[in-house]
């Protein structure tokens, strides 16, 4: 895990006979450098593609599945030609869809900057989870404090609850290099059932009015996020939406261009080396793990504070946007912009599944969100696996060439 | 786990250090127990005399020099005379509802049973060098094609047989890409879980829809035991009730960790995945197909977590739900690294968390559901402070995790 997520292409066996693969890996390899645009388009064609394997073989039409999902989607907003009360609903979806999007930028960056740092911070799920009890307590709390003040207040502490949150596996791992993924792995854990307890029947956060429905109190509404697209009463896109872009572009500046950006990227690329140059290995650890958390508790606050204004039991227990970060974090190789798309096509796929905009005539919803699953699981399981793209060519081209495609061991 | 050595003080004089240091432990607990029924001491006098020597055995422990050991019994001296005190305080009405031993104990056996079963399987996976946080997946792919399979053929064999088949295959497509394609084995396995949610849930919409899985599936039987006739009429009783009526999927993962044992440290086989798990190069030097056993012990982890998943949907709920596994996977994955990566370790972590899960029941009955939920934090809790060192280093196989490359 100290390594960078992404392994350089091997070189390939037997690669000297034909000058088609090398010229192919090394298109493939510069695609990589800059920004591995490829690799992530690639693999996302082939997880949709597997997945539409499976809505064929179980009995639907996959063509009219995805064109249902793409229109949920809102992303034909984008086309001029959608016109009238389709443009309406479109629009609606489109921000529902960048509503989603959000914090999925957001918790997809908290995985990016511990990656960047070589550690797998797979515990996006409990920081996030975090920031929404802290965002829920604060802004349901002191009604009484002006809006702007009681918003600032409650995404501060609820960013620095993730920040601490994650900055445990970090020290942990700084001090007696307990391994970040078991750490957090347990830490979600213990979010999800100290969450669960908060919220949950005769819980400290419990709401005050009706005792048997396991939700928390509503925030005051003064300390609502700012609707700037579509009507509030109908969940239009809050201001939020900016903060996530502002958190992409200070992610790409923290990493780029400050020391502690570098000593960050200089400890993920090699521990060791970073070391022996002189950078204090063990802070890097715990300020890179407290930043990642930090992201994530920010998502859960502007969850809580743009669009939910409240949690409950089964919102905790059911949530998944930390687990997807990762997803989005991988596809979009950790990279500010590649977060964004990601987040974007995991938004998308997140709203354009969900009941609210498919029609169970064309497809159920129930069966689209599993789907979305394992798409989602498809598409991290690939990414990772460059050499399988290499592999898959050269099995095509031997199979052209008429030779047997097992004499084809990329592991060797 | 690192050894004890003790160059300049006689081995027998350290023996006795020990066993008193341990001693202590007990003595701590027993603090506590003295408080609970049957005994159900009323006054809190008696669990302080009790941690009184508890402390007094570790406080010697630890000048003697068994730090660890010593500590333990400090720190058990001091819980069990605040549980002690905090059991005295409370009604005996609820001490009665919640500590139920027999009960008690027949509910950790069963809930540590998935947990037995998927950590076993963990440890052949980490044991011989990939990482398996695929497990929750694998068990949830058990626990839907165990129920699958049983529909299908009307037999719980077939169901086992289905679950094991469905958990293997997901473990095969970690095993190549963990190892033909060395991806991230950490990646490889948040995929497998995504994978395994989004299939079970999937076809479970599509075959079983909103009804769920029929109510009428061929259970795992129980195994009946006739315990009461053993003499003193309380402990046949106990004993009964304990372990008299048990499924026989529990005796079977009893027998699961007597044979990962045996196999693990007394066969060429456990050598072989150890050693690869250790130092794949060396292993590779000398002969031993590091790929063909990493894949073996892998597709292994699966199958047997997937009879963990068996096991929860055939002989405990007698049914499948969408993501019903709910992170028992990953407390197997905790009960692994607590038990230190052995197998007896890796069953008594499970026993510990079954335990813990046993209590949060009891406790609800007298308490509501409210208590019971935070206290289900405490396995992972445990772990957090295990991984720590505060309970004694935890240290993993040295090149789990790492692909390995032929060369």
């Amino acid at each position: 895990m100290t390594e960078a997520p992404t392994p350089a292409p091997p070189p390939l066996p037997e690669a000297g006979t034909d000058a088609a693969p090398v010229n192919f890996v090394e298109r493939y390899g510069l695609l990589q450098r800059s920004g591995g645009v490829a690799t992530a388009l690639i693999t996302a064609s082939l997880a949709f593609l597997i997945g539409g394997l499976v809505v064929l073989a179980t009995g639907h039409n996959p063509l009219s599945a995805y064109r249902e999902i793409f229109n949920g989607t809102g992303l034909n907003w984008l086309f001029p030609w959608v016109n009238g009360t389709d443009r309406t609903f479109a629009a609606m979806n489109l921000q529902q869809t960048l509503l989603k999007a959000t914090p999925l930028m957001l918790t997809g960056l908290a995985v990016a900057f511990a990656f960047r740092c070589g550690m797998f911070n797979i515990g996006g799920q409990g920081q996030y989870t975090v920031g929404t009890i802290v965002g829920v307590w604060v802004g349901s709390s002191w009604a009484g404090i002006p809006g702007p003040a009681h918003i600032v207040l409650a995404i501060v502490l609820a960013s620095l609850a993730g920040a601490f949150f994650a900055g445990v596996a970090g020290l942990l791992k700084a001090t007696v290099g307990a391994h970040e993924v078991i750490s957090t792995i347990m830490l979600n854990w213990v979010a999800f059932y100290v969450g669960s307890y908060a919220f949950g029947l005769g819980g400290p956060l419990q709401n005050s009015t009706n005792v048997s429905v396991p939700i928390s109190n509503d925030i005051a509404t003064n300390a609502h996020l700012y609707v700037f697209w579509g009507d509030p009463i109908l969940q239009g896109l809050h201001i939020g939406f900016f903060i996530a872009i502002g958190a992409l572009v200070a992610y790409w500046v923290v990493l780029n261009r400050t020391t502690l950006g570098y000593e960050v990227r200089a400890v993920g690329f090699n521990a060791e080396a970073a070391r022996y140059g002189g950078i204090n290995v063990a802070r890097s650890y715990v300020t890179a793990m407290a930043i990642s958390g930090l992201f994530a508790g920010l998502a859960g606050a502007i969850d809580i504070l743009g669009w939910q204004f409240r949690v409950g039991q089964l919102d905790v227990q059911a949530s998944n946007i930390g687990f997807t970060g990762i997803a989005v974090a991988l596809l979009g190789r950790n990279t500010a912009v590649g977060v964004f798309f990601s987040a974007l096509l995991f938004g998308g796929l997140i709203n354009g599944t969900s009941g609210r905009h498919l029609s169970a005539d064309v497809f159920p919803p129930q069966l689209a969100g599993n789907l979305t699953l394992i798409i989602q699981g498809l598409i991290i399981l690939f990414i990772g696996a460059d050499v399988l793209v290499l592999y898959l060519w050269q099995r095509a081209k031997r199979l052209r060439a008429g030779k047997t495609p097992g004499a084809v061991e990329v592991g060797t | 786990m690192t050894t004890v050595d003790q160059p300049v003080r006689a081995p027998a004089i350290a023996m006795t250090t020990r066993r008193i240091g341990i001693a202590g432990i007990i003595f701590g607990l027993a603090a506590f127990w003295i408080a609970l029924p049957p005994l159900t001491v009323r006054s809190v006098v008696w669990p302080i005399l009790v941690a009184l020597a508890a402390l007094a055995a570790g406080i010697w422990a630890v000048r003697e020099g068994e730090r660890r050991i010593g500590y333990g019994a400090i720190f058990s001296a001091i819980f069990g005379v605040a549980l002690g005190y905090f059991a005295t305080q409370t009604s005996l009405g609820h001490l009665n509802i919640v500590i139920v031993w027999s009960a008690i104990l027949a509910a950790m056996l069963r809930y540590a049973t998935p947990l037995t079963f998927a950590a076993i399987g963990g440890l052949f996976s980490e044991r011989s060098g990939v990482v398996n946080i695929g497990l929750e997946g694998m068990m949830l792919m058990g626990a839907f094609f165990s129920v699958w399979g049983d529909v299908q053929f009307g037999s719980w064999e077939v169901g086992i047989l289905a679950a094991m088949l469905a958990g293997g295959l997901l473990a095969l497509v970690h095993a190549f890409f963990a190892i033909q394609l060395r991806i991230d084995q950490i990646v490889g396995g948040t995929a497998i879980n995504f994978l395994a949610l989004g299939i079970t849930g999937y076809l479970f919409i599509q075959i079983y829809g909103e009804q769920g899985t029929p109510g009428s599936i061929a259970e795992i039987p129980d195994v009946r035991l006739h315990l009461d006739k053993i003499p003193p009429h309380a402990l046949g009783h106990f004993l009964d009730g304990a372990i008299g009526q048990l499924n026989l999927m529990i005796w079977l993962s009893f027998l699961v960790v007597v044979l990962a044992s045996i196999v693990m440290f007394r066969t060429p086989i456990g050598l072989r995945i150890r050693s690869v798990g250790e130092h794949p190069r060396a292993a590779d030097t000398v002969g031993i197909s590091v790929y063909a056993v990493r894949y073996g012990a892998v597709v292994l982890s699966g199958m047997l977590a997937a009879l963990g998943g068996a096991y929860l949907t055939l002989g405990f709920v007698h049914s499948f739900n969408e993501g019903m596994t709910a992170g028992r996977g990953f407390i197997a994955l905790a009960a692994l690294i607590f038990g230190k990566w052995r197998p007896f370790g890796a069953f008594g972590a499970a026993l510990l968390f079954g335990f813990s899960s046993a209590i949060a029941d009891r406790l609800a009955l007298a308490w509501g559901t409210s208590w019971q939920t935070l206290f289900q934090a405490l396995p992972y809790l445990l772990t957090l402070i295990a991984v720590a060192g505060v309970i004694g280093r935890s240290i993993p196989p040295a090149a789990v995790g790492r692909p390995y490359k032929k060369q």
